[in-house]
């Protein structure tokens, strides 16, 4: 996948998600249908840091299918660093046993202006992908 | 009828694509034992020295194991079994 569409709605429901839960990292899923996003769901962050996130997705999961939705892709919230990947995101993204998916969004709130990039990770190589917004 | 195990999408290569296999009643890790006899590579990635790895989550009949008997919870026939790896990263360097 080299672009990732996104309504501006859903954009902003990520947004908002990541501000309310600020200084502590926010995270969640995309999912949708035929590579095209349908609905936010927010996950809560197991690890209840501001340097980590961690999902359980036991309920997200079955909430997605009883949707009739798939994961499209994870987001989650840097507070106080920039919008790419960290170290953790790349080991963790490309530990094959935990990646259900290889797009990842990250929002920072580090400026003013929340700032929000796609990327697409594995075998521990980052590509960024084109983040279009309608 | 045999214990029905949900295997997540990051484990289905090891099961050539089978979102749900059966499984052995008796206790979880004896039923994580007996999966990698037949899907070598099963058992490391859930469990390390007879404990469940921290970033995977089991349930039985959609229960958490941990707040059951852990590895130890006894599954029967007709259960339920989910194995559920977490989605981790953050901006810690």
């Amino acid at each position: 996948m080299t672009q990732l569409l996104i309504r501006r709605e859903l954009l902003n429901e990520i947004i908002d998600h990541c501000k309310e839960v600020y200084p502590n990292e926010a995270c969640g899923i995309l999912a949708g249908r035929g590579g095209i996003i349908k609905k936010i769901y927010r996950a809560v962050n197991v690890d209840d840091s501001s340097v980590t996130y961690r999902i359980e997705p036991f309920q997200v999961l079955k909430n997605l299918k009883q949707d009739g939705l798939e994961m499209i892709a994870v987001y989650h919230s840097h507070p106080h660093s920039e919008a790419y990947p960290s170290l953790i995101d790349v080991e963790r993204a490309s530990d094959l046993d935990s990646a259900y998916v290889s797009i990842y969004v990250i929002v920072s709130l580090m400026h003013e202006e929340p700032e929000v990039r796609a990327f697409a990770t594995s075998d521990r190589k980052v590509r960024e992908v084109e983040l279009i917004v309608s | 009828m045999a214990v029905k195990v949900r295997i997540p999408t990051p484990l289905q290569r090891l099961t050539q694509g089978q979102e749900e296999v059966d499984g052995t009643p008796g206790t979880v890790i004896a039923l994580i034992n007996d999966l990698d006899k037949r899907f070598p590579g099963m058992g490391e990635r859930i469990s390390e020295a007879g404990k469940i790895r921290r970033f995977v989550n089991i349930y039985v009949n959609e229960e958490d194991i941990r707040f059951l008997n852990a590895e130890e919870t006894v599954v029967k026939d007709g259960d339920e079994v989910s194995i559920v790896p977490a989605i981790a990263g953050g901006a810690k360097q």
